[in-house]
C-alpha cells in the first residue's frame, strides 16, 4: 500500500487535503458553499477543452476556473448572487458537454475528471500540485486577517477599510487556484465534499478561528487517508469514501454540538430554551 | 420562402417520433420549472436546485443499475435528499448553503460508487455521459405519462399554496406574523422543487438541470416584477429555449466536426444564458442614462462634482 505509485497518491492527496481544509474553512465561514461547488465543477469544462485541443489539462482547468471565478464575482455585483452562480456554472458545464461530444474517446476521461483518479497519479503531477498548493497557502496566510474580518463581520471590515467586494474577488481567485490543482486529483465533485464536510465539522467542535482552521485541515487529512486506504483495499472509487466520511464527520460534529448545548442549557440556564453562542458568528 | 424554411428545418423533423417526445417532455419540464423556478429565485435557493440536480445523477445511476427508467430513480432520491436538507436546516437562511452542501457532498460519494458499478457491471461507459448531460432524444415515449402526472401534482401543490408560499418567500417574518406555517410551506415548496428538478434532469441532464429551473426565472424576474407575469414569462422562455434547442440539435447532424450532431443540452443552456444576458440590458440602459443625467445635474451645481 505504501510502495511505488502509491507514494505519489499519498503525497498529492495529503497536499490536496491541506489546501481543501484551509480554503474550505473560509468557504464555510463566508457561506459561499455554492461558489466552492461551481468553480471546481465548471473548471471541468476547461479540462474537456484541453483534451480536445491536446494541451495540458492544468492549463484548461486554470483558464476555466479563473473565468468562472471572475464571472461569478463580476455578474454577482448586479444580479442575484445565487442565480448568477448557477448560470455561470451551467454555461461552463454546457461548454464542457459540447467539447466532450467533439472529442471521440471521452467516457473514462470524464469519469476521472468528475470523480477523481487519486490512485493513478504520476510522478510528474507531484511538482505542479505542490507549487500551486504553496501559492494557495501563501495567499491565505497573507490575506488571513482581512479575509477573516470581512467573512465574519463584513460591515466592520468595510469601516476598517477592507473592501468586501475586493475580498470576495481575492477569495474567489484563491478558490480558482485550489480548484485547478485539486480537480485532476480528486475530481470536480469530490473536492467539494472535502471543502465543506471537514471545515463544517471543525466548526461544530470549536469556536476559535485558528483552532478550527487547524482542526479542519486535520479532519480533511484523516478523511483522505482513510479514503485512500479503503479504496486501495476495496477497489471502489476513492470519491465514495471521501463523500461518506465527510458527511459522517459533519454528523459527529453536529451531535457533539447538540450534546454540549444540552449540557450547557441544563447547568447554566435551566428554564430557557435559548441556545448559547456556541459557534462562530456569521 | 420554402427554400429558407427547408434549410432551417431539416427534412423529417416533424415526422420524427423522438422529436415529438422531446417537444412534449420539454414543454412539460419548462412549465413546471418556470413556475417553481420563480419561487426558487425569489427565495434565493438556487444552490438547493443545483444540488438536487447533481443528486439526481445518483438516482439516475441507481435506476440504470437496477434496470428501471431513470425518472423513478431520480424522483425517489431527490425526495429523500430534500427531506435530509430540510432536517439539517435548509429553511434558515444562515445555514442554508451548508445544509445543502453536506447533503450534496454525501450524494456525490454515492453517485461515484453507483456510476462505477454501472460502468463495471454493464461495461457501457456511455451511461455516465447520458445520465450527467442527458439526451432528450433518448427519452422513451412511455415516460410522457408519468412525467405529465408528476408535473400536474407539482403544479397543483404550488397553486394550492400560491399566496402563503409567495408571502413566505418574500418575507418569512411577515408570513409568520400573519399565521402562515412557514416551515411547512417551505417543506412543500421543496417537494415541488424536487419534482421540477427531476423533470429538468431527464430533459437536459442531471448536472445541467439548474439551467432550466433558474435561468428562465431569473431572466423573467428582471423583465417584470409581478409574480404571475414572471411565471408566465419564465415558462415561455423555458419552452422556447427547449424547442429551439431541439430544432438546432436536429439540424446540427449536418454540422462539423463529425456529423454526429451537437448536444441538445448545450443549445438549451446557451439559449437560456443568452436570454439572461439580454434581460439585463433594459436595467443597464436605464442605469447609464440616469447616470448621465445625474452627471449633468452634478455639472450644473458647482461644488458637488
Amino acid at each position: 500500500m505504501f510502495s511505488g505509485f502509491m507514494v505519489n497518491a499519498w503525497t498529492v492527496a495529503s497536499i490536496v487535503a491541506v489546501v481543501a481544509g484551509l480554503v474550505g474553512f473560509f468557504t464555510v465561514l463566508r457561506g459561499t458553499a455554492f461558489a466552492a461547488h461551481a468553480v471546481p465543477n465548471g473548471s471541468f469544462a476547461g479540462a474537456a477543452g484541453a483534451i480536445l485541443l491536446g494541451v495540458n489539462t492544468l492549463v484548461g482547468l486554470g483558464v476555466f476556473s479563473l473565468l468562472g471565478a471572475l464571472g461569478i464575482g463580476w455578474l454577482g455585483r448586479r444580479g442575484r448572487h445565487d442565480a448568477v452562480t448557477a448560470l455561470a456554472l451551467v454555461v461552463m458545464l454546457a461548454l464542457g458537454s459540447l467539447f466532450l461530444s467533439f472529442s471521440s474517446e471521452y467516457a473514462p476521461e470524464v469519469f476521472s475528471l468528475l470523480f477523481g483518479e487519486v490512485l493513478g497519479i504520476s510522478t510528474n503531477q507531484v511538482a505542479p500540485t505542490a507549487a500551486l498548493a504553496l501559492v494557495c497557502v501563501a495567499a491565505i496566510a497573507l490575506l488571513y486577517r482581512p479575509l477573516l474580518l470581512s467573512s465574519v463581520l463584513a460591515e466592520l471590515g468595510e469601516a476598517r477599510g477592507v473592501s468586501s467586494f475586493r475580498m470576495e474577488l481575492c477569495f474567489l481567485l484563491v478558490l480558482a487556484l485550489a480548484s485547478t490543482m485539486t480537480v485532476p486529483v480528486v475530481g470536480a465533485f469530490l473536492i467539494f465534499s472535502l471543502m465543506i464536510g471537514a471545515p463544517a465539522a471543525a466548526r461544530s467542535f470549536t469556536n476559535r478561528p485558528l483552532v478550527a482552521l487547524g482542526l479542519s485541515v486535520a479532519i480533511a487529512l484523516v478523511t483522505v487517508w482513510i479514503a485512500i486506504a479503503a479504496s486501495y483495499q476495496t477497489n471502489y472509487p476513492v470519491g465514495f469514501f471521501v463523500g461518506s466520511i465527510s458527511a459522517l464527520a459533519y454528523a459527529l460534529g453536529r451531535l457533539w454540538a447538540a450534546w454540549r448545548r444540552s449540557r450547557t442549557v441544563l447547568t447554566l440556564t435551566p428554564r430557557t430554551d435559548t441556545a448559547p453562542p456556541s459557534t462562530i458568528v456569521t | 420562402m420554402s427554400l429558407s424554411s427547408a434549410s432551417l428545418i431539416a427534412s423529417g423533423f416533424f415526422a420524427n417520433e423522438a422529436v415529438h417526445t422531446a417537444a412534449v417532455i420539454g414543454a412539460v419540464a419548462a412549465l413546471v420549472c418556470g413556475t417553481v423556478g420563480v419561487f426558487t429565485v425569489i427565495r434565493a435557493q438556487s444552490f438547493a436546485a443545483e444540488a438536487l440536480g447533481d443528486i439526481a445523477s445518483t438516482g439516475g445511476s441507481a435506476a440504470f443499475l437496477a434496470g428501471v427508467g431513470p425518472l423513478s430513480g431520480i424522483v425517489a432520491v431527490d425526495v429523500v435528499a430534500v427531506a435530509a436538507m430540510e432536517r439539517i436546516g435548509v429553511q434558515r437562511a444562515r445555514g442554508r448553503d451548508l445544509a445543502t452542501g453536506i447533503v450534496l457532498g454525501a450524494a456525490f460519494g454515492c453517485s461515484s460508487l453507483l456510476l462505477y458499478l454501472d460502468t463495471t457491471e454493464h461495461s457501457t461507459t456511455g451511461a455516465v455521459v447520458t445520465i450527467l448531460f442527458g439526451s432528450i432524444f433518448t427519452i422513451a415515449h412511455s415516460t410522457i405519462l408519468p412525467a405529465a402526472l408528476l408535473s400536474a401534482a407539482a403544479l397543483a401543490l404550488v397553486a394550492l399554496l400560491y399566496r402563503p408560499l409567495l408571502l413566505s418567500s418574500v418575507s418569512a417574518e411577515i408570513a409568520a406574523a400573519r399565521g402562515v406555517r412557514v416551515r411547512l410551506v417551505g417543506a412543500c415548496y421543496l417537494l415541488a422543487l424536487a419534482t421540477a428538478v427531476s423533470l429538468a434532469a431527464i430533459t437536459i441532464g442531471t448536472i445541467l438541470s439548474t439551467a432550466l429551473l433558474v435561468g428562465p426565472a431569473a431572466s423573467a424576474l428582471r423583465f417584470t416584477r409581478r409574480p404571475g407575469q414572471a411565471i408566465a414569462t419564465a415558462v415561455a422562455i423555458g419552452a422556447g429555449a427547449v424547442w429551439l434547442g431541439v430544432l438546432l440539435a436536429y439540424d446540427s447532424f449536418y454540422w462539423p466536426p463529425h456529423g454526429t450532431g451537437w448536444p441538445v443540452s448545450f443549445f438549451v443552456v446557451a439559449l437560456i444564458f443568452a436570454v439572461y444576458l439580454i434581460s439585463g440590458l433594459p436595467a443597464l440602459v436605464r442605469r447609464q442614462s440616469s447616470g448621465r443625467r445625474s452627471a449633468q445635474l452634478g455639472e450644473d451645481r458647482p461644488g458637488t462634482a
